[in-house]
């Protein structure tokens, strides 16, 4: 008997009872539509959890100057004086891994405009810093590297800040405001960003041009940090080694000496990163377990009952010349048939579902096609495991019971 | 030249009831040649069932031979008894055991679909002409329960005929039937029998339906009680012929 045959018989037997074929099959349907659209959904959060993740700079690497000993009284880091624009030119010149690099240097002091007066911080650093931190303007333009070699008095300015000095509402771009009694010019308002995970408020900031600060408010050479961004989340670690050494080498450290600085990664941000995914990837693969192991059932129960209802058929087929086998076959291609139909109707189901979910509620979605052949895979291996014992059964049943059964 | 199909050579058939091992068939001797029209008799309890399933090949003596068609039952696999039932016998039931919700012509196609030899085209010719020789051609696709009894048990006659059988095993063929459509069912026996050459077993209670054979066996505990020849049976036609026509029968 050849399989053509095979299908045909199967689906004959099918035909004869529609509704009761669509029904278990609805089993497998809504699982495989349910998985469809679960995975879209998880892969679109975690695309959106990603991305929100990545926009807090989970790429980014910052380096402090290291305490060291002085005469045997360990200097606290940040008031060690180890980072230099040499150390800039040097690693711009030589990494592989990083993106951008922006010095940075904070200094306090209070911003006026007018009447008002407000106690703020003044952050010096380059023109990448805004990418690298993933900061955005609302309004305004940034500053660029002629601002940083002219040491142009122009700032960006922090929602908080603008909420001090400029209560009634106007447009700050264009103002000139004084901190520490010099003179700048508002260019950019910075999107806020909120408080960080200390509880600190990143919008009560300005923010200007590094050569700016350093020559006019700090009068310093060196720099208390140095930000930079890796090329993405994988391959921070490489990119930590690789300023170690360039910097180890600018700063003509012997192999017998310690770092005169520190390379710290956002590691907590990207262990969230994978923690997340992997628990979704765990969640939706139980679901997909689940609801297919539900649907399977009802195909083995439906194809228990047509064996018992159909026994005289099949005492009939074994009569004129079905063999155990051909009998087998024919079950299991039901129970096949069953579960590939409903896997077919599934994933369409799944994918109207999941571009409806996108349509409406406008959540972020992404079928994957990993999950459409495997849901398909899985409901052929269904099909199959599930319809094994019944039709089993029906094959070893004997002809002349099955011819008298009633 | 006629030819010996059926060769039954002492055959018993126990069954194992518990500790009791009751005894259907206690020894049994007989052949059928090549175109004889055999009813088998008995009433319930003689043994007919269990003689009938082991010359259908659907089950195997505990004792003694079977040889069909030169072949010796005994020795078969359980799938080689099922391409034999496939290729040399055809069935033919009390209850038609036809499938529901399925045309006429599929019916009749069945047995064809468990033959690899044949192709779609040949199958569907030759059950096409399987339902021409009962009459039915016309109704090749209509579903059973769009047919009478009789058109159905004609049905069943033309996929016993289909797969070209050695010998057409007919269980109570006309137990569910009125007379009228008895002996139209036996007219077309007779017909099938005298004009195609087939082999015919028929297996039934009524002495009626026996005398349309060309002979007679009756079972009786176990054992052949009467091996009789009928030289000269009645033909189911002429009996037809002469029923009284009532309206109900008008067509």
């Amino acid at each position: 008997m050849d399989i053509l045959n095979l299908i045909r018989i199967a689906y004959r037997a099918l035909q004869r009872n529609k509704l009761r074929a669509f029904l278990t099959m609805l089993g497998i349907i809504i699982g495989v539509a349910a998985v469809i659209a679960m995975v879209a959904i998880g892969q679109g959060s975690k695309q959106s959890i990603h991305d929100q993740l990545s926009s807090m700079g989970s790429n980014m690497l910052t380096v402090s100057p290291a305490s060291n000993l002085n005469g045997g009284v360990r200097i606290a880091g940040s008031s060690f004086q180890s980072l230099t624009q040499k150390d800039i030119i040097a690693l711009q010149k030589q990494v592989q891994y990083i993106t951008e690099i922006s010095p940075s240097i904070t200094s306090r002091g209070q911003a006026i405009n007018g009447a008002l007066n407000w106690p703020t911080s003044m952050q010096g650093v380059s023109p990448s810093y805004l990418d690298i931190r993933k900061l955005t303007l609302k309004d305004g333009i940034p500053f660029n590297e002629n601002d940083v070699t002219t040491s142009a008095k122009v700032c960006l300015i922090g929602q908080t800040v603008i909420d001090n000095l400029f209560p009634g509402g106007e447009n700050p771009i264009g103002k000139v405001i004084r901190f520490n009694k010099i003179p700048f010019q508002i260019i950019g308002i910075l999107n806020p960003k909120g408080q960080n995970a200390f509880g600190q408020d990143q919008d009560d900031i300005l923010i200007a041009p590094i050569g700016t600060v350093q020559k006019r408010i700090s009068a310093t050479i060196y720099y208390q940090n140095i930000y930079a961004s890796a090329a993405n989340e994988n391959v921070t670690d490489a990119a930590v080694t690789e300023m170690t050494s360039i910097l180890r080498e600018s700063h003509r450290l012997r192999s017998n000496e310690d770092n005169d600085f520190t390379v710290r990664t956002q590691a907590e941000l990207i262990n969230t990163l994978s923690a997340t995914s992997g628990l979704l990837t765990v969640l939706l693969t139980v679901i997909a377990g689940i609801s297919l192991v539900i649907g399977g059932i009802g195909i083995m129960n439906i194809m228990y009952v047509s064996v018992t209802e159909r026994t005289r058929e099949i005492g009939l087929r074994m009569a004129i010349g079905a063999r155990g086998t051909d009998i087998m076959l024919q079950f299991l291609m039901e129970a096949i048939l069953i579960s590939i139909t409903g896997g077919v109707i599934g994933v369409v189901l799944g994918m109207v579902s999941t571009w409806l979910v996108t349509a409406t509620l406008g959540w972020p979605t992404i079928v994957s096609e990993s999950s459409v052949v495997l849901s398909f895979i899985v409901c052929a291996v269904t099909g199959i495991f599930f319809g094994y014992y019944p039709a089993q059964k029906a094959a070893r049943l004997d002809p002349i019971e099955a011819l008298r059964y009633e | 030249m006629s030819k010996t199909i059926l060769e039954i050579k002492d055959l018993k058939r126990d069954f194992q009831m518990g500790v009791e091992t009751v005894h259907a068939l206690r020894g049994i001797n007989f052949n059928v040649e090549t175109g004889e029209f055999v009813t088998i008799m008995g009433s319930s309890g003689s043994g007919k069932t269990t003689l009938l399933n082991i010359l259908g090949c659907l089950d195997q003596p505990t004792i003694g031979n079977y040889f069909l068609d030169g072949v010796d039952v005994k020795k078969l696999t359980r799938d080689e008894l099922a391409q034999l039932r496939n290729r040399k016998i055809g069935f033919v039931f009390q209850s038609y055991n036809l499938l529901p919700r399925t045309s006429a012509l599929e019916n009749v196609e069945l047995p064809l679909l468990y033959n690899k030899d044949v192709s779609v085209s040949e199958r569907r010719e030759r059950a096409m002409h399987a339902l021409e020789s009962v009459q039915l051609a016309d109704r090749s696709d209509h579903t059973p329960s769009q047919l009478s009894g009789g058109q159905q048990q004609r049905v069943a006659i033309a996929r016993a005929l289909v797969n070209e059988p050695v010998m057409i095993l007919a269980d109570e063929a006309t137990g569910n039937l009125d007379s009228r459509t008895s002996y139209g069912i036996m007219a077309l026996m007779q017909e099938l029998n005298q004009t195609h050459g087939k082999t015919i077993v028929f297996v039934t209670h009524e002495p009626d339906i026996a005398s349309f054979s060309s002979r007679t066996i009756l079972l009786r505990d176990g054992m052949i009680q009467k091996d009789t020849k009928n030289e000269k049976p009645r033909s189911a036609k002429q009996v037809l012929a002469e029923l009284p026509v009532t309206d109900d029968y008008k067509i």
